[in-house]
């Protein structure tokens, strides 16, 4: 984004392309999310980095792995063994980082209709 | 599963339920009932008590404190999980109850009739400190019920809008159609 940014601002045309429709989840959706509305819940993902985890604390390192399993935060926590709010800090500087996908959950949507609908139907398909 | 692209990563959506109720009412039962997982040892989660809440504790930062936590989970969709967070029942740990209620769908109070105290102080909280839709569900222990459900309501002192069901905690039949209660009853505060 500060790339597209900085071409905008410098006149240059900024053509779309997968960066470009990639980055508003990324960075905007991602981190944000990720330093203010890291619920128990949301579940994150580890995105292939060609640079590695060399760079990283071993806390961090830990939580980049676990986070190839797309867990939530909390089976997150118990699977590196680090408490839950060092774990949204580590999170919220990989999201950062751009490492990790951090996933939306029902609460930006609370009240909607269409997610409680979503989650009746399916409780009713575990009946069978 | 493996790091994926983040160009091609679709998004995945979680939702979450709250399970309380005091001590022994069975909320571990309930959510093992229903869980996918086997129950996930928690014992790291409360060192971050650092909320400075308990009093006990001058320095929360240091509490390294092993917390029963029930915690499942549900695959709806291969996209869409929905999980269930047990309240820790003692009374030091309800700074917890914030952080694990926020952004749920619901919850569901279990209330065990033979001790129907146990229960007074989920209630109170969902009543009146928190604003999720809830119902609460009577458990029948052993099968059996042994209060009908008015004079439960009455004992609770539970408003009427407030749906009060019975169940069995160890069977998923039964904690689905909980569960699927607190959707219905969910759905009528939900904007369209």
């Amino acid at each position: 984004m500060a790339r597209a940014e900085s071409r905008e601002e410098s006149g240059v045309p900024v053509q779309g392309n997968n960066n470009d429709r990639v980055r508003p989840f990324v960075i905007v959706g991602g981190r944000t999310r990720a330093r203010y509305h890291l619920l128990v819940e949301t579940l994150v993902s580890a995105v292939a980095s060609e640079s590695g985890t060399g760079g990283l604390s071993p806390e961090a390192a830990a939580v980049y792995e676990a986070a190839r399993g797309r867990p939530s935060i909390a089976e997150l926590s118990s699977q590196v063994g680090l408490p839950l709010g060092v774990v949204r800090v580590l999170l919220g500087d990989l999201a950062a980082d751009e490492l990790v996908i951090i996933h939306p959950t029902s609460s930006s949507l609370r009240n909607d209709l269409e997610t409680l609908r979503r989650v009746r139907d399916g409780l009713r398909r575990l009946r069978v | 599963m493996d790091f994926v692209d983040s160009a091609s990563e679709s998004l995945a959506l979680s939702a979450k339920i709250v399970v309380a109720g005091g001590f022994g009412v069975g909320k571990t039962t309930f959510v093992n009932s229903l869980s996918e997982v086997a129950p996930i040892n928690t014992e790291a989660w409360m060192t971050e008590a650092g909320s400075g809440t308990d009093p006990v504790y001058p320095d929360s930062s240091k509490v390294t404190t092993t917390v029963a936590m029930d915690f499942g989970r549900i695959t709806l969709h291969p996209d869409f999980l929905l999980y269930l967070f047990g309240t820790p029942g003692q009374a030091r740990f309800w700074f917890m109850w914030d952080d694990l209620s926020r952004g749920a769908l619901g919850a569901v109070v279990l209330v065990d009739t033979r001790r129907i105290e146990q229960s007074f102080a989920a209630i109170n909280y969902f009543e009146h400190d928190s604003d999720l839709p809830f119902v609460v569900a009577v458990n029948k222990f052993d099968g059996r019920l042994e209060h009908d459900l008015d004079e439960v309501r009455q004992a609770l002192a539970l408003s009427p809008q407030i749906p009060l069901l019975t169940c069995d905690a160890r069977e998923r039949a039964s904690t689905v159609d909980t569960l699927d209660a607190l959707a219905e009853h969910a759905m009528g505060f939900a904007r369209v």
